[in-house]
């Protein structure tokens, strides 16, 4: 990853073609998620599963969403949680 | 026996589906396989100038899905090689003119005569694209090294899969390889690498092909063209052959393939 974004801030120096498969990763990143909003879907219904299992949760106020940052992609989840579960010592 | 459909598409225009469609068809019928070339492009059919058949065109694909003629009335059988056949667009009328149950229905007729039905896929997604991909079998993808043409073949592998093609593999077409030593062009590992999918050939950038265009001589033809040498081994692996891509085509796949090979040694 640090040499990818080092790379990135050297993009004079870069061969083209690693900044066309940067560039066309990134790229593709998007158009598969926005391709097929069915996946972040289930997605979000896995994560709300795998949660509940520890705290308790506002399901309909969960967001999942990809977003740009600079040369990068992050999923970004914002998940209001209302309480945790009482641990239980086995 | 029942012939088998393969589509050929890509998303992006001006890639090569078409010369594929030529070459590939030629070169599989000089293997005596029973071949028709089907052009889906309704509107831009093009197919029947790259094979040289188009002044014996009498009726169309749309003819024959309207009932206006029989099928082998229009078929133009190449007279080159037995048991090649090109079945043509219609120039006049657009993509609505066929619908994909009737594309079933054609592929479905076609079998019986042929042993490979070749489907020359029109550029885009819409409704040519769900016309060609309707009766296929298989899909073979032809993407050149460059952004744009890697990008919509990422589309189109993702949209054959919701068809339930999922055995697609890739034709890297018009690859240079003094581009690929100098960093200026992606090479195979990285085409592969993004797209995630089999490699069927690659074929070297080739004047050759737009000499050939213009006589109307698939370059399959032409001993000496490196892309009509691609493209008969291309054939072979369609039939299950295992041949090994030359150095030529490849660069520094093959070399990395080699040390591979001796590291595992």
């Amino acid at each position: 990853m640090l040499e990818i974004i080092s790379k990135l801030f050297n993009r004079e120096n870069m061969a083209s073609k690693d900044i066309a498969k940067e560039r066309l990763r990134l790229v593709l990143v998007h158009d598969r998620s926005f391709s097929s909003p069915e996946l972040l879907n289930a997605l979000k219904e896995d994560l709300i599963r795998v949660i509940r299992e520890y705290m308790d949760i506002d399901e309909d106020a969960l967001v999942v969403d990809l977003a740009n940052e600079d040369d990068s992609i992050a999923l970004i989840a914002s998940i209001p949680v209302r309480g945790f579960r009482r641990a239980v010592n086995q | 026996m029942k012939g088998k459909v393969i589509v050929i598409t890509s998303g992006k225009g001006g890639v090569g589906k078409t010369t594929t469609t030529a070459n590939l068809g030629t070169a599989l019928a000089m293997m005596g396989q029973k071949v028709v070339l089907v052009d889906t492009d309704i509107g831009l059919r093009n197919l029947d100038v790259v094979m040289g058949l188009e002044n014996r065109i009498v009726f169309d694909i749309v003819d024959v899905v309207n009932g206006h003629c029989k099928l082998k009335q229009a078929l133009i059988r190449d007279k080159r090689f037995e048991g090649l056949c090109l079945l043509p667009a219609a120039q006049t009328k657009d993509k609505t003119a066929v619908t994909p149950h009737q594309m079933k229905n054609l592929t479905n007729e076609l079998r019986k005569d042929f042993d490979i039905i070749l489907v020359d896929c029109p550029a885009g997604i819409e409704q040519g694209f769900k016309n060609a991909i309707a009766g296929a079998d298989d899909a073979i993808i032809v993407a050149t090294p460059e952004v744009s043409s890697v990008r919509d073949a990422d589309r189109i592998i993702g949209l054959l899969e919701a068809a339930g093609l999922n055995r697609a593999r890739l034709i890297i077409n018009r690859l240079r390889k003094n581009m690929v030593k100098r960093g200026d062009m992606m090479d195979i590992d990285d085409i592969l690498d993004i797209l995630s999918i089999d490699l069927l050939g690659v074929v070297p950038e080739d004047e050759m092909i737009i000499v050939s265009t213009n006589k109307g001589e698939p370059a399959v033809l032409e001993t000496n063209s490196r892309a009509g040498g691609a493209y008969r081994r291309i054939a072979r692996r369609i039939m299950g052959e295992e041949v090994p891509l030359l150095t030529d085509e490849a660069g520094n796949f093959m070399e990395r393939f080699k040390k591979m090979i001796k590291l595992a040694r």
